[in-house]
Protein backbone atom coordinates (compact mmCIF):
# COMPACT_ATOMS: atom_id res chain seq x y z
CA UNK A 1 0.00 0.00 0.00
CA UNK A 2 1.01 3.38 -0.80
CA UNK A 3 1.62 5.53 1.89
CA UNK A 4 1.34 9.94 1.67
CA UNK A 5 4.54 11.18 2.78
CA UNK A 6 4.51 15.05 3.87
CA UNK A 7 8.30 15.17 4.97
CA UNK A 8 11.19 13.64 2.73
CA UNK A 9 14.29 13.44 3.95
CA UNK A 10 16.82 14.03 1.54
CA UNK A 11 20.26 12.56 2.18
CA UNK A 12 22.71 14.87 0.79
CA UNK A 13 25.54 13.39 -1.82
CA UNK A 14 28.44 11.18 -1.17
CA UNK A 15 31.66 13.07 -2.58
CA UNK A 16 33.36 9.82 -2.68
CA UNK A 17 30.40 8.35 -4.61
CA UNK A 18 30.39 10.93 -7.59
CA UNK A 19 34.27 10.86 -7.58
CA UNK A 20 33.92 7.22 -8.44
CA UNK A 21 31.32 8.09 -11.84
CA UNK A 22 33.32 10.94 -12.86
CA UNK A 23 36.49 8.73 -12.86
CA UNK A 24 34.69 5.65 -15.02
CA UNK A 25 33.29 8.71 -17.47
CA UNK A 26 36.75 10.11 -17.19
CA UNK A 27 37.97 6.57 -18.28
CA UNK A 28 35.10 5.43 -20.72
CA UNK A 29 36.44 9.51 -22.82
CA UNK A 30 40.19 7.82 -22.67
CA UNK A 31 39.50 5.06 -24.14
CA UNK A 32 37.73 6.32 -27.10
CA UNK A 33 40.11 8.92 -27.52
CA UNK A 34 43.03 6.28 -27.38
CA UNK A 35 41.18 4.30 -30.05
CA UNK A 36 40.55 7.13 -32.78
CA UNK A 37 44.54 8.04 -32.38
CA UNK A 38 44.89 4.19 -33.49
CA UNK A 39 42.68 4.41 -36.51
CA UNK A 40 44.80 7.37 -37.54
CA UNK A 41 47.99 6.02 -36.46
CA UNK A 42 48.06 2.16 -36.82
CA UNK A 43 48.05 0.78 -40.56
CA UNK A 44 44.94 -2.11 -41.12
CA UNK A 45 46.68 -5.62 -39.99
CA UNK A 46 45.11 -7.93 -37.51
CA UNK A 47 46.93 -6.46 -34.43
CA UNK A 48 44.74 -3.39 -35.13
CA UNK A 49 41.58 -4.81 -34.89
CA UNK A 50 42.55 -6.94 -32.42
CA UNK A 51 43.30 -3.64 -30.29
CA UNK A 52 40.19 -2.04 -30.94
CA UNK A 53 38.14 -5.26 -30.01
CA UNK A 54 40.13 -5.28 -26.98
CA UNK A 55 39.43 -1.86 -26.18
CA UNK A 56 35.74 -1.85 -26.25
CA UNK A 57 35.71 -4.87 -24.32
CA UNK A 58 37.22 -2.63 -21.90
CA UNK A 59 34.78 -0.31 -21.85
CA UNK A 60 32.27 -2.69 -21.98
CA UNK A 61 33.09 -3.59 -18.68
CA UNK A 62 33.02 -0.20 -17.37
CA UNK A 63 29.41 0.10 -17.97
CA UNK A 64 28.20 -3.22 -17.09
CA UNK A 65 29.95 -3.45 -13.67
CA UNK A 66 30.08 0.17 -12.83
CA UNK A 67 27.33 2.15 -14.42
CA UNK A 68 24.74 -0.73 -14.74
CA UNK A 69 25.94 -2.08 -11.09
CA UNK A 70 26.28 -5.53 -12.36
CA UNK A 71 29.89 -6.10 -10.70
CA UNK A 72 28.49 -5.33 -7.20
CA UNK A 73 25.11 -7.70 -7.53
CA UNK A 74 25.05 -11.10 -6.17
CA UNK A 75 27.23 -13.53 -7.94
CA UNK A 76 24.19 -15.53 -9.31
CA UNK A 77 22.78 -12.54 -11.01
CA UNK A 78 25.70 -11.98 -12.75
CA UNK A 79 26.36 -15.78 -13.91
CA UNK A 80 22.97 -15.32 -15.26
CA UNK A 81 23.84 -12.97 -17.73
CA UNK A 82 27.50 -13.61 -18.36
CA UNK A 83 27.16 -16.93 -19.14
CA UNK A 84 24.36 -16.95 -21.90
CA UNK A 85 26.35 -14.61 -24.17
CA UNK A 86 28.64 -17.52 -24.10
CA UNK A 87 26.20 -18.22 -27.56
CA UNK A 88 27.65 -15.36 -29.21
CA UNK A 89 31.04 -16.48 -28.79
CA UNK A 90 29.80 -19.43 -30.41
CA UNK A 91 28.17 -17.29 -33.24
CA UNK A 92 30.98 -15.50 -33.93
CA UNK A 93 32.87 -18.07 -34.61
CA UNK A 94 30.55 -19.74 -36.81
CA UNK A 95 29.63 -17.27 -39.09
CA UNK A 96 33.24 -15.85 -39.80
CA UNK A 97 34.35 -19.41 -41.10
CA UNK A 98 30.71 -19.26 -43.01
CA UNK A 99 31.73 -15.73 -44.26
CA UNK A 100 35.14 -17.27 -45.35
CA UNK A 101 33.52 -19.90 -47.23
CA UNK A 102 31.35 -17.50 -48.81
CA UNK A 103 33.94 -15.74 -50.55
CA UNK A 104 35.36 -19.45 -51.53
CA UNK A 105 32.55 -20.24 -53.05
CA UNK A 106 32.18 -16.73 -55.11
CA UNK A 107 35.00 -14.99 -56.05
CA UNK B 1 15.48 -8.01 14.50
CA UNK B 2 17.93 -10.02 12.81
CA UNK B 3 17.31 -13.19 14.91
CA UNK B 4 13.62 -13.55 14.06
CA UNK B 5 14.64 -12.49 10.43
CA UNK B 6 16.91 -15.59 10.39
CA UNK B 7 14.37 -17.94 12.02
CA UNK B 8 11.92 -16.42 9.63
CA UNK B 9 13.91 -17.53 6.50
CA UNK B 10 14.63 -21.01 8.02
CA UNK B 11 11.19 -22.11 8.21
CA UNK B 12 9.36 -20.54 5.32
CA UNK B 13 10.11 -22.21 2.26
CA UNK B 14 11.98 -20.19 -0.78
CA UNK B 15 9.45 -21.31 -3.15
CA UNK B 16 6.73 -19.58 -0.88
CA UNK B 17 7.26 -15.82 -2.10
CA UNK B 18 8.52 -12.94 -0.38
CA UNK B 19 12.29 -13.55 -0.76
CA UNK B 20 14.63 -12.60 -3.75
CA UNK B 21 17.11 -15.07 -4.19
CA UNK B 22 19.59 -12.75 -6.46
CA UNK B 23 18.79 -9.73 -3.91
CA UNK B 24 17.51 -7.86 -6.96
CA UNK B 25 13.76 -7.15 -7.36
CA UNK B 26 11.25 -8.23 -9.77
CA UNK B 27 11.16 -5.83 -12.41
CA UNK B 28 15.13 -4.92 -12.35
CA UNK B 29 15.68 -8.69 -12.80
CA UNK B 30 13.19 -8.62 -15.43
CA UNK B 31 14.87 -6.15 -17.14
CA UNK B 32 18.14 -7.67 -16.94
CA UNK B 33 16.68 -10.87 -18.55
CA UNK B 34 15.02 -8.73 -21.19
CA UNK B 35 18.60 -7.18 -21.95
CA UNK B 36 20.10 -9.99 -22.07
CA UNK B 37 17.57 -11.42 -24.94
CA UNK B 38 18.20 -7.61 -26.66
CA UNK B 39 21.83 -8.06 -26.60
CA UNK B 40 21.75 -11.49 -28.59
CA UNK B 41 19.66 -9.81 -31.05
CA UNK B 42 22.20 -7.06 -31.38
CA UNK B 43 25.09 -9.83 -31.63
CA UNK B 44 23.19 -11.78 -34.57
CA UNK B 45 23.20 -8.44 -36.34
CA UNK B 46 26.87 -6.91 -35.58
CA UNK B 47 27.94 -10.87 -36.21
CA UNK B 48 25.87 -10.97 -39.86
CA UNK B 49 27.84 -7.87 -40.43
CA UNK B 50 30.96 -9.49 -40.12
CA UNK B 51 30.23 -12.56 -42.12
CA UNK B 52 28.55 -10.53 -44.84
CA UNK B 53 32.31 -8.64 -44.67
CA UNK B 54 34.42 -11.60 -45.08
CA UNK B 55 32.29 -12.99 -47.66
CA UNK B 56 33.13 -9.94 -49.96
CA UNK B 57 36.55 -9.01 -51.29
CA UNK B 58 38.24 -6.23 -49.22
CA UNK B 59 40.28 -3.02 -50.66
CA UNK B 60 44.21 -4.29 -51.38
CA UNK B 61 45.97 -0.76 -52.13
CA UNK B 62 47.02 1.79 -50.94
CA UNK B 63 44.58 3.75 -48.47
CA UNK B 64 44.99 7.35 -50.18
CA UNK B 65 43.99 5.57 -53.64
CA UNK B 66 40.72 4.34 -51.95
CA UNK B 67 37.92 5.38 -54.11
CA UNK B 68 34.60 3.63 -54.01
CA UNK B 69 33.59 0.23 -55.79
CA UNK B 70 31.20 -2.33 -56.55
CA UNK B 71 33.79 -4.62 -56.37
CA UNK B 72 35.24 -4.38 -52.75
CA UNK B 73 33.87 -3.18 -49.09
CA UNK B 74 34.27 0.34 -48.40
CA UNK B 75 36.87 1.36 -45.65
CA UNK B 76 34.78 2.98 -43.39
CA UNK B 77 36.27 6.28 -42.27
CA UNK B 78 36.00 7.10 -45.99
CA UNK B 79 32.51 6.66 -45.65
CA UNK B 80 31.86 8.59 -42.53
CA UNK B 81 34.24 11.64 -43.17
CA UNK B 82 30.82 14.55 -42.95
CA UNK B 83 30.93 16.79 -40.27
CA UNK B 84 27.47 19.45 -40.35
CA UNK B 85 28.39 23.41 -41.20
CA UNK B 86 31.96 22.07 -42.33
CA UNK B 87 31.02 20.99 -46.26
CA UNK B 88 33.75 19.13 -48.42
CA UNK B 89 36.23 18.84 -45.79
CA UNK B 90 37.84 15.81 -45.13
CA UNK B 91 37.13 15.32 -41.24
CA UNK B 92 36.70 11.00 -41.03
CA UNK B 93 34.80 9.86 -38.05
CA UNK B 94 34.70 13.30 -36.29
CA UNK B 95 31.19 13.33 -36.28
CA UNK B 96 30.73 9.51 -35.31
CA UNK B 97 33.13 10.27 -32.43
CA UNK B 98 31.37 13.26 -31.70
CA UNK B 99 28.05 11.28 -31.35
CA UNK B 100 30.10 8.74 -29.54
CA UNK B 101 30.88 11.37 -26.54
CA UNK B 102 27.26 12.38 -26.48
CA UNK B 103 26.01 9.14 -25.59
CA UNK B 104 28.70 8.56 -22.96
CA UNK B 105 27.67 11.68 -21.65
CA UNK B 106 24.03 10.70 -21.32
CA UNK B 107 25.16 7.76 -19.65
CA UNK B 108 27.26 9.40 -17.46
CA UNK B 109 23.96 11.64 -16.38
CA UNK B 110 21.58 8.46 -15.97
CA UNK B 111 23.96 7.27 -13.35
CA UNK B 112 23.89 10.48 -11.38
CA UNK B 113 20.31 10.51 -11.82
CA UNK B 114 19.98 7.12 -10.38
CA UNK B 115 22.34 8.25 -7.72
CA UNK B 116 20.24 11.11 -6.20
CA UNK B 117 17.49 9.08 -6.71
CA UNK B 118 19.09 6.69 -3.80
CA UNK B 119 19.59 9.78 -1.51
CA UNK B 120 15.19 10.63 -2.46
CA UNK B 121 16.66 14.23 -3.79
CA UNK B 122 13.84 14.43 -5.95
CA UNK B 123 14.86 18.08 -7.14
CA UNK B 124 18.25 16.40 -8.64
CA UNK B 125 16.95 13.53 -10.47
CA UNK B 126 14.77 16.24 -12.33
CA UNK B 127 17.83 17.50 -13.21
CA UNK B 128 19.96 14.62 -13.62
CA UNK B 129 16.99 13.17 -15.93
CA UNK B 130 15.99 16.03 -18.37
CA UNK B 131 19.91 16.53 -18.88
CA UNK B 132 19.73 12.58 -19.45
CA UNK B 133 16.84 13.02 -22.43
CA UNK B 134 18.38 15.75 -23.80
CA UNK B 135 21.06 14.06 -24.37
CA UNK B 136 19.34 11.34 -26.24
CA UNK B 137 17.32 14.03 -28.58
CA UNK B 138 20.97 15.20 -29.49
CA UNK B 139 22.23 12.22 -30.55
CA UNK B 140 19.01 11.28 -32.40
CA UNK B 141 19.33 14.80 -34.06
CA UNK B 142 23.12 13.64 -35.13
CA UNK B 143 21.71 10.26 -36.62
CA UNK B 144 19.08 11.62 -38.69
CA UNK B 145 21.70 14.32 -39.86
CA UNK B 146 24.13 11.23 -40.96
CA UNK B 147 21.68 9.24 -42.05
CA UNK B 148 20.55 12.34 -44.81
CA UNK B 149 24.09 12.85 -45.58
CA UNK B 150 24.32 8.89 -46.01
CA UNK B 151 21.23 8.73 -48.45
CA UNK B 152 21.77 11.62 -50.78
CA UNK B 153 25.66 11.16 -50.60
CA UNK B 154 28.32 12.69 -51.79
CA UNK B 155 27.19 12.92 -55.75
CA UNK B 156 27.67 9.74 -56.79
CA UNK B 157 24.24 8.44 -56.40
CA UNK B 158 23.70 8.42 -53.00
CA UNK B 159 22.38 4.99 -50.93
CA UNK B 160 19.32 3.40 -50.78
CA UNK B 161 18.42 -0.29 -49.71
CA UNK B 162 19.29 -2.09 -53.01
CA UNK B 163 21.89 0.05 -54.20
CA UNK B 164 24.74 2.66 -52.57
CA UNK B 165 27.60 4.62 -54.27
CA UNK B 166 30.20 3.44 -51.55
CA UNK B 167 30.22 -0.12 -52.19
CA UNK B 168 28.22 -3.47 -52.72
CA UNK B 169 24.59 -3.43 -52.00
CA UNK B 170 25.18 -4.72 -48.39
CA UNK B 171 26.48 -2.38 -46.88
CA UNK B 172 24.29 0.23 -47.13
CA UNK B 173 21.47 -2.66 -46.36
CA UNK B 174 23.53 -3.50 -43.33
CA UNK B 175 24.14 0.20 -42.44
CA UNK B 176 20.21 1.06 -42.67
CA UNK B 177 19.58 -2.16 -40.62
CA UNK B 178 22.19 -1.82 -37.41
CA UNK B 179 22.32 1.84 -36.80
CA UNK B 180 18.11 2.20 -37.45
CA UNK B 181 17.84 -0.59 -34.77
CA UNK B 182 20.00 1.32 -32.77
CA UNK B 183 18.57 4.23 -33.22
CA UNK B 184 15.23 3.23 -32.60
CA UNK B 185 16.62 1.98 -29.17
CA UNK B 186 17.99 5.21 -28.79
CA UNK B 187 14.09 7.33 -29.30
CA UNK B 188 12.26 4.26 -27.08
CA UNK B 189 14.66 4.72 -24.11
CA UNK B 190 13.75 8.93 -25.03
CA UNK B 191 10.26 7.85 -24.86
CA UNK B 192 10.77 5.91 -21.36
CA UNK B 193 12.85 8.24 -19.66
CA UNK B 194 10.72 11.46 -20.22
CA UNK B 195 7.64 8.95 -18.69
CA UNK B 196 9.81 8.61 -16.06
CA UNK B 197 10.91 11.85 -15.71
CA UNK B 198 7.33 13.07 -15.76
CA UNK B 199 6.52 10.90 -12.52
CA UNK B 200 9.34 12.53 -10.98
CA UNK B 201 8.09 15.79 -11.31
CA UNK B 202 4.37 14.84 -10.61
CA UNK B 203 5.94 13.14 -7.19
CA UNK B 204 4.34 9.79 -8.17
CA UNK B 205 7.77 8.27 -7.54
CA UNK B 206 8.54 10.01 -4.10
CA UNK B 207 5.02 8.97 -3.00
CA UNK B 208 5.99 5.64 -4.08
CA UNK B 209 8.85 5.83 -1.41
CA UNK B 210 11.37 4.72 -3.53
CA UNK B 211 13.07 5.73 -7.02
CA UNK B 212 13.70 1.97 -8.26
CA UNK B 213 11.58 2.95 -11.88
CA UNK B 214 14.88 5.37 -12.48
CA UNK B 215 17.01 2.63 -11.92
CA UNK B 216 15.32 0.23 -14.34
CA UNK B 217 15.17 2.80 -17.25
CA UNK B 218 18.54 3.76 -16.58
CA UNK B 219 19.46 -0.13 -16.99
CA UNK B 220 18.08 0.44 -20.41
CA UNK B 221 19.95 3.61 -21.09
CA UNK B 222 23.03 2.46 -20.28
CA UNK B 223 22.44 -0.85 -23.05
CA UNK B 224 21.43 1.61 -25.52
CA UNK B 225 25.21 3.40 -24.98
CA UNK B 226 26.97 -0.09 -24.83
CA UNK B 227 25.18 -1.00 -27.61
CA UNK B 228 26.39 2.06 -29.44
CA UNK B 229 30.06 0.93 -28.28
CA UNK B 230 30.07 -1.85 -30.19
CA UNK B 231 28.16 -0.43 -33.38
CA UNK B 232 31.42 2.11 -33.12
CA UNK B 233 34.07 -0.49 -33.02
CA UNK B 234 32.62 -2.84 -35.16
CA UNK B 235 30.92 -0.76 -38.08
CA UNK B 236 32.80 2.46 -38.01
CA UNK B 237 36.62 1.32 -36.64
CA UNK B 238 37.54 -1.54 -37.46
Amino acid sequence: MEQETTQVQVIPADKEKIRKIVRVAVILGLVTAIEFVIAFTLGHSGFRTFLFIALTIVKAFYIVAEFMHLGHERKSLIMSILLPLMFVVFLIAILIYQGGALFELLY
Amino acid sequence: MSNTLAVEQSTQSPWRGGVAPMKASYGKLMMWFFLLSDAFTFSALLITYGMIRYSHPAYEGVIADFTFSQEYWPIPEKVFDAVPFLHGVHLPLVFVGIMTFILILSSVTMVLAVEAGHRMDRKAVEKWMLWTIVGGLTFLGCQAWEWTHFINGTGGGGASLTWNEYGPSNFAALFFFITGFHGFHVFSGVVINFIIFYQTVVGILEKRGHYEMVEKVGLYWHFVDLVWVFVFTFFYLV
